[in-house]
């Protein structure tokens, strides 16, 4: 109870701070800069010109130091050997193209930005048109987008319990295996079986997923005018044609968002493998092995030269996101 | 669409069955691990979760009373007692491991050396000998059962009393609760000032904050950690809080630039004229009128760092007094592979918070979603 | 005294001129009108006034004070806006009292001037809402209400008229006049598209187009004597007509021939330089009168016929001039499509353009 009394009074502090701080500077700015007397219109001019900056202070300062300087800092130790210090050229590079686990990790992270984006964003379409064609729609959107508020972690548990395993003979109490011996197969040890086991963690974060893409697929759906619906029941569409030529192609826009959202976060995903393989059994992936040669292998170089690959792989979307706001700015 | 005439009920029958099965399969995974947290411990290792409502049959050896109980009458040895504590129903017994079911309940078995057994169906048994019955131990009984669900908070006090979970639950919140909050009143200033001033180098800024809305966290941890260890901060909360200000930043400034952007020039502009400065405009006008636009990003960033386990791990002492939930988690699974009664409580309570404040405030959530994804989050 | 003088202002986006050259003088209880066709700069000679863009060129004096680099807060204006722009988190008194408590005005001041100015605006009953729950009108009046309580030395008003539907138009219209009868000193400048309002409100009238001033003057005197050909044809209803004809006689008084065969001798003075030349000549249609003489100005067709009863208006068909000549004639009258009419005036009512579009003023009688 202590302890979130000390949070709270952190928190206390840490909003009075920020209040302190935009309030004073701006009170401060008011006194340097009067907008009164015989210098009014130049004191004027002066303050609107520096005000933005405290405005925008804080978080140029906070981003400078947490987002942008890694970036830099990356490269560099990318270039350096594992405690960061000595200069070793390209040495981290060439480790890693003839390192087999970086080579499985990288083959599963292409089959996880194959499979993940694509069937969430199915499902998810699937979801959001069955559920805007139903009484209950509401509800049912909010169990199938349940997952999202849960952690990856917990979600692992979950689905780590669906997945148990237990010796033949005695009764299964993981879901899956119950229905396989249902049906007369023979229970399996899922997670050790290299390939499915990769699948199986990829099912977890389709089903967290399927929610997202639901409620922003359905907005679209929903945002499609009725008049070109309407035009198509009289032009004798069938309700599957209607949906597939007419309303699909005109949120093209909106999957081409889900997917590339989803794509990011399939390269950032680590808590999953982590929790349920730690990449045995041939199921690594880029940032759980990252994560491994950071806190397992203690070397600084070959994590960031990693960390350094995942970013490369997501820096077409971020082109693409960039060229997207300069659009609008 | 509903109103068109002449529409099949047959597709719309098709339809609500189709979104139920999506709908079941969806909550099953999560309703299973409710349940089974609510299960006694050696019911819940016995079968599945979905059998929690019918009687479990079940195999089991008990033992007798030990020797030194022993009764004698008329030159016959007997001990006897119940094998249950809590009641049940016996369905069959035997004396050995090669029969263990070879008996009906109520019927004497004939065993070796002249001894005899008889449990009845309610669960009292007696054995009889015609010599004194030897050794510390009492006998095997083995016995197959029904027992009654039965259900439990059982599992849930142990794991927050017992295994450090309370805790953990603690630090979660420590964490959690400025971590959600300072970010968005730094984020909101620099959201208006993108939106509404007039300043060089604008443009950039705000296209360099889309660009980093996708840097993978990551590329951020090793530089942070060596810069933390250089400056002397250590792995303390601040530590973590700032890194959590930081990673949230950019979506804060994005979703809140976005909404403020959207508001009405003329309001903005009659404040103006009323003689309100920048800061009261920003404080009077454009905090009261984004608080929707505050709500959905206060909920993405509490569901982020509640379930966060990356940046715990990095920025947090693995101690009792700092290990977060999803921390604690990962090591119970680490640790108690097989405990599936102390990890599905815990996994309960750990998502038990994000659940609620995700019932509860589903629709600004959504709204943040749709308002971050229209531009290409 | 609250004047407001307006020197050679220019504004520019960048290369795009938006406003050239403006000079204005606006005395104290005026109600100035901006008029105009959309995109001649109204709006932003409004804005510039109040503060809300900057002034690329020239002065702006408020009671001799140049304002050009004042914070609009300081130049002692209100405004109302086209969408009101009520503070939707903030009741109705708290949306008039906003101002009042940002400059510090004792509370009393505050509640005695809300209180004035909700009676003036029959806002009483309304004052603890929130704008969401009052009706267009009455929106409009809580954000006039705004700007009275802050008694300023100059009222702006944006287009206020325009987001109502024309019932609650004309009884705002009505309602602003009546104010600015009971604020005899006040000035306020309004900015509008629409010409009836112009000329119902104004006590002058500010005819803007094509980044300047056209015209500026009392409304009747742009409707009687309008500058130029712009002004002729953008005050009144429906617009005036205009007629290409040339110059057959110059002198004290002129004579012109026009192309359907009419002829006119208008007393308006022409040099002997504009012989031959072709100039316009303006009639304005509620100015004609059918005639069976020979003595007309414009003879035509009937293209089409709109019987409004108390008026009927007159569509030609024509070739030779840019838009339908139009005569509206008091009562009803049973003209048939296709039927050739011709046209007369009172040569009082006429009005003469040279070859630039401007007036041509000397009237005879004024030489005489």
């Amino acid at each position: 109870m202590q302890q979130i009394l000390i949070a709270l009074v952190t928190m206390g502090v840490g909003i009075a701070g920020c209040i302190a701080y935009f309030w004073g500077s701006n009170f401060l700015l008011d006194v340097i800069f009067p907008a009164y007397g015989k210098n009014a219109t130049h004191n004027l001019r002066r303050s609107s010109a520096i005000r933005p900056w405290l405005f925008m202070g804080p978080v140029i300062i906070i981003l400078t130091i947490y987002l942008v300087y890694p970036v830099v800092n990356s490269i560099y130790l990318s270039f350096h050997g594992s405690s960061g210090e000595e200069f070793i050229g390209l040495d981290n590079y060439i480790w890693l193209f003839s390192d087999e686990k970086f080579i499985e990790s990288m083959g599963n992270n292409l089959l996880w930005l194959v499979i993940v984006p694509a069937a969430s964003t199915l499902f998810g379409l699937l979801a959001a048109a069955l559920t805007d064609r139903i009484k209950w729609g509401n509800i049912a959107k909010s169990l199938i987008f349940m997952p999202m508020a849960i952690s990856f972690i917990g979600a692992s548990i979950i689905w780590k319990f669906i997945y148990d395993y237990r010796g033949e003979g005695d009764e299964q109490i993981g879901l899956l295996n119950a229905i396989v011996v249902a049906f007369g197969g023979e229970p399996q040890a899922w997670i050790t079986i290299p390939f499915w086991n990769s699948i199986l963690l990829m099912i977890i974060l389709i089903w967290i997923q399927t929610g997202f893409a639901m409620v922003i697929l359905s907005a679209a759906l929903r945002g499609i005018s009725e008049e070109t619906i309407e035009a198509a029941v009289l032009d004798g569409a069938s309700p599957l044609q209607i949906f597939f030529k007419i309303k699909v192609p005109q949120i093209y826009g909106t999957i081409a968002v889900v997917w590339t959202t989803i794509t990011i976060l399939v390269l950032k995903v680590f808590d999953i493998v982590l929790a349920m393989t730690n990449g045995q059994w041939g199921s690594q992936v880029l940032a759980n092995y990252m994560f491994d040669w950071m806190f397992r292998g203690h070397d600084f170089g070959r994590s960031a030269t990693i960390a350094l690959i995942i970013m490369i792989l997501v820096l077409p979307v971020m082109i693409w996101n960039v060229s997207n706001a300069r659009k609008d700015v | 669409m509903d109103n068109i005439a002449g529409k099949s009920s047959l597709l719309s029958w098709v339809v609500n069955v189709s979104a139920l099965i999506l709908v079941l399969l969806w909550t099953i995974p999560t309703f299973g691990l409710l349940i089974s947290s609510l299960r006694d411990k050696d019911q819940l290792a016995s079968s599945g979760w979905w059998t929690s409502l019918t009687s479990v049959e079940r195999n089991l050896i008990e033992r007798s009373a030990a020797p030194d109980e022993q009764v004698e009458k008329d030159g016959v040895y007997m001990l006897s007692g119940n094998v249950f504590k809590n009641g049940g129903e016996i369905t069959a017994f035997g004396w050995s491991s090669k029969k263990p079911n070879g008996f009906e309940p109520n019927v004497v078995a004939e065993m070796r050396n002249g001894q005899t057994m008889s449990v009845a169906t309610d669960g009292s048994y007696q054995l009889t000998s015609p010599k004194p019955f030897t050794g510390s131990r009492g006998k095997r009984i083995f016995i197959r059962s029904i027992e009654d669900p039965k259900f439990t908070l059982a599992n849930y006090s142990e794991v927050l009393f017992a295994e450090g979970l309370g805790q953990s639950f603690l630090n979660t919140m420590t964490v959690t609760i400025p971590a959600t909050v300072i970010p968005i009143l730094i984020a909101a200033f620099a959201a208006y000032a993108l939106a509404w001033m007039e300043f060089p180098g604008r443009a950039i800024l705000l296209v360099t904050i889309v660009g980093l809305l996708v840097v993978p966290l990551q590329m951020s941890l090793i530089p942070l950690l060596r810069l933390y260890t250089n400056i002397g901060i250590g792995k303390d909360y601040i530590g973590i809080w700032m890194a959590h200000t930081a990673f949230g930043l950019p979506l804060a400034v994005f979703l809140l630039r976005n909404y403020i952007a959207g508001l009405p020039r003329e309001i903005i502009e009659s404040a103006k004229v009323d003689g309100a400065s920048d800061f009261d405009i920003f404080l009077k006008i454009i905090l009261p009128l984004s608080f929707p636009a505050l709500a959905s990003f206060a909920i993405f960033q509490f569901l982020w760092v509640w379930n966060d386990l990356l940046v715990a791990t990095v920025f947090l002492p693995n101690t009792e007094e700092t290990l977060v939930m999803t921390g604690r988690l990962r090591e119970m699974l680490g640790s108690l592979g097989g405990n599936w009664e102390i990890l599905t409580a815990s996994a309960f309570v750990s998502i038990f918070v994000p659940l609620i404040v995700f019932f509860s405030l589903q629709r600004y959530l959504v709204r943040g979603l749709l308002s971050g994804s229209v531009k290409g989050g | 005294m609250a004047n407001l003088k307006l020197t050679n202002i220019c504004k520019s986006y960048g290369e795009i001129d938006v406003l050239k050259q403006i000079d204005l003088d606006i005395k104290q209880g005026e109600l100035m009108v901006f008029v105009g066709p959309s995109g001649c700069g109204k709006s932003t000679l409004l804005r510039l006034i109040a503060g809300l863009e900057k002034i690329t060129s020239g002065t702006l004096e408020i009671e001799d004070v140049v304002m050009n680099d004042v914070p609009p807060s300081k130049r002692g204006i209100a405004m109302v806006f086209q969408s009101y722009a009520l503070y939707p988190h903030m009741t109705v008194r708290d949306n008039m009292t906003f101002a009042l408590k940002i400059a510090k005005i004792p509370k009393d001041d505050i509640k005695q001037a809300v209180e004035d100015a909700a009676e003036k605006l029959q806002l009483t009953d309304y004052l603890d809402r929130l704008p969401k729950a009052l009706s267009g009108g009455q929106r409009q009046r809580v954000a006039i209400g705004r700007a009275i309580v802050r008694d300023p030395k100059i009222f702006l008003f944006d287009e206020p008229l325009s987001n109502l539907d024309a019932a609650l138009r004309v009884a705002t219209r009505i309602e602003i006049s009546l104010l600015k009868e009971n604020m005899p000193d006040s000035t306020m400048i309004y900015v509008t598209h629409d010409q009836v309002e112009a000329m119902t409100l104004a006590s002058r009238i500010v005819v803007l187009n094509n980044k300047g001033i056209e015209q500026v003057g009392t409304p009747l005197e742009l409707y009687l004597e309008p500058a130029n050909k712009f002004v002729a044809t953008f005050i009144g209803s429906p617009a005036m007509n205009i007629l290409p004809s040339k110059v057959e006689q110059p002198g004290l008084k002129t004579l012109v021939s026009l192309d359907s065969g009419g002829a006119a001798m208008v007393p308006i003075a022409t040099k002997n330089a504009d012989l031959n030349c072709i100039f316009s000549l303006g009639v304005r249609p509620e100015d004609v009168v059918v005639t069976t003489g020979d003595d007309y100005i414009f003879e035509g067709k009937i293209n089409y016929v709109e019987a409004l009863g108390e008026v009927t208006l007159i569509y030609f068909e024509s070739a030779s001039s840019e838009e339908h000549v139009i005569a509206k004639v008091v009562g009803i009258h049973n003209f048939k499509r296709g039927q050739m009419i011709r046209l007369n005036a009172d040569p009082e009512k006429l009005h003469l353009f040279d070859s630039e579009g401007l007036t041509c003023k000397i009237k005879s009688n004024q030489l005489g």
